[in-house]
């Protein structure tokens, strides 16, 4: 009777000193390459103007914080519906939901911002940009988010749904306790992916004049005639939201990892 | 019990896997071995008969009560019975433990102690009390499978359907399984369904054959009868064929 050893964290999975001196050295390295680069072409620095607007990027950087977070229930919820839809047995709902992932993930985001914002809302009467921008950005990742569900969910096999059948569950049973559990770790590391996406994405909300971080740059540059020392501050402020989610998402798989 | 099938056919596609199959065991049959060679209908007749599969014409008599033909019948019937199949088909994110607890809770009613009692005594008595916080990817084929017999145990099954449940197994492995296999219809009276190819376990424990080739039921006969001297040709030349090299 043989038992296979049980490996619950290996070297690779969890990170040693040794992990976290490298992570410290690269960055070190990283960020001296990127001075001595902005040296190289003689850029001159002048960090008066952000120091000016530091207040306007605070107010900027909570609100992409809050449009991310409102855009991550969004999205994740119109992943869940096309997901669901995109499975209907009924080919009316069926074909509607492929053609709207479809759509969505074939064409610009930029471009759906801009018709969405300055076409629909308008023909709708909707006027508050960030309610749009939530909404707009919302269902652009939601539907990245309803393919990577679908895979997770399908990715779950007819040997496992027999098995449930087998043991007496009925339909509800099986997604609840058989499906759902599996699927939702095999979705894990494509949905954090897309989330982290998600906050870079609401970037782009600046086309249609939503105040957050990238448009506080942007004014900030136009007021102050500088140059490109904003991006340098709003690349860290994505980094500082976008670098703890990677790493929470890294744990969380490891939480929920077994072998198959 | 008395099984009965009455022409009953079941397509994948255009592909009739159970082809108007027709047959009756004996009024006390405890365990019946469908045998014969592969595809013939073997795993298929035996979804049939636990109500995994609902076939598309014919019907399935159980002790004289025809099995149903919609989704909420066939499920009420399998709920009264007990799965084993070829691959082990644990839920590989639970442990050995919740994997014959949880439909004990979700599905019979159980409290979580009551269920989680029940499933110790199961796996205890398999031989699994050392390994019952294990997930089925840190067990070894022969442990799987007897969790897996111990899940489909666990709720007192009216009837036990294996689907050639050692043929993944190593010799060694198949042994330990086919042993909790017998002390079941040997010592518990437990009624049992089996495919199989393992001819001199059949031999040892079947009271009743049903013989499938190419979707149909060649022959059905007591075992001692079959075993003696098979009637159709067929089965003669299957029964040879397998004890060539045992």
């Amino acid at each position: 009777m043989s038992t296979k050893a049980s490996t619950p964290s290996s070297p690779a999975a969890s990170p040693s000193r040794s992990g976290w001196l490298w992570s410290v050295a690269w960055l070190v390295l990283a960020a001296a390459a990127l001075y001595a680069t902005f040296a190289s072409v003689h850029y001159r620095w002048n960090w008066s103007g952000v120091w000016r607007y530091r207040a306007e990027f605070m107010t900027g950087w909570f609100t992409t914080l809050g449009i991310s977070l409102a855009a991550m229930v969004v999205s994740i919820t119109c992943g869940l519906a096309l997901m669901a839809g995109a499975r209907a047995s009924w080919d009316a709902v069926r074909v509607f939901c492929r053609g709207v992932i479809e759509s969505i993930r074939c064409s610009p985001l930029l471009v759906q911002l801009l018709i969405g914002y300055y076409i629909v809302a308008n023909a709708l009467h909707v006027t508050d940009r960030v309610v749009m921008g939530v909404l707009l950005l919302g269902l652009f990742e939601g539907a990245y988010l309803a393919e990577i569900f679908r895979g997770a969910v399908e990715s779950v096999g007819a040997s496992q749904r027999e098995a449930a059948r087998a043991v007496g569950f009925d339909v509800a049973q099986t997604y609840r306790h058989v499906i759902i559990p599996q699927a939702l770790r095999r979705a894990l590391p494509g949905t954090t992916g897309q989330l982290v996406s998600l906050i870079k994405d609401s970037s782009l909300l600046s086309v249609i004049g939503t105040e957050e971080l990238v448009k506080k740059v942007q004014n900030m540059n136009a007021a102050t005639y500088s140059g490109l020392e904003g991006f340098i501050p709003l690349a860290l402020a994505y980094l500082a939201v976008t670098l703890p989610l990677a790493w929470w998402a890294r744990r969380l798989e490891r939480r929920f990892g077994y072998e198959t | 019990m008395r099984l009965e099938a009455r022409a009953v056919v079941k397509r994948f596609g255009a592909h009739a896997a159970l082809d108007e199959v027709t047959f009756a065991t004996g009024a006390d049959a405890r365990v019946v071995a469908l045998l014969g060679p592969s595809g013939g209908g073997k795993s298929t007749l035996l979804r049939v008969l636990g109500c995994l599969l609902v076939p598309e014409d014919g019907s399935v008599m159980l002790d004289g009560r025809a099995l149903p033909h919609d989704e909420a019948g066939a499920l009420a019937e399998r709920r009264k019975n007990g799965f084993v199949f070829q691959g082990y088909n644990l839920f590989p994110h639970l442990t050995a433990l919740d994997n014959v607890a949880l439909p004990l809770r979700v599905v019979h009613g159980l409290e979580r102690d009551a269920a989680d009692a029940r499933a110790r005594e199961l796996l205890h008595r398999l031989g699994l009390a050392a390994h019952e916080h294990k997930r089925p990817a840190q067990l070894s084929g022969g442990q799987q499978q007897r969790a897996a017999i111990a899940r489909a145990l666990a709720p007192r099954p009216r009837l036990l359907l294996l689907d050639e449940p050692t043929s993944a197994l190593d010799p060694v492995m198949t042994g330990e399984v086919l042993d909790v296999i017998r002390e079941l219809a040997t010592e518990g009276g437990q009624h049992i369904v089996l495919a199989t190819h393992e001819i001199s376990f059949a031999r040892l424990i079947a009271d009743w054959v049903v013989f499938l080739a190419d979707g149909k039921a060649a022959e059905s006969a007591a075992a001692r009868d079959f075993f003696a001297a098979p009637q159709c040709a067929l089965a003669q030349q299957y029964l040879e064929g397998l004890s060539k090299y045992r």
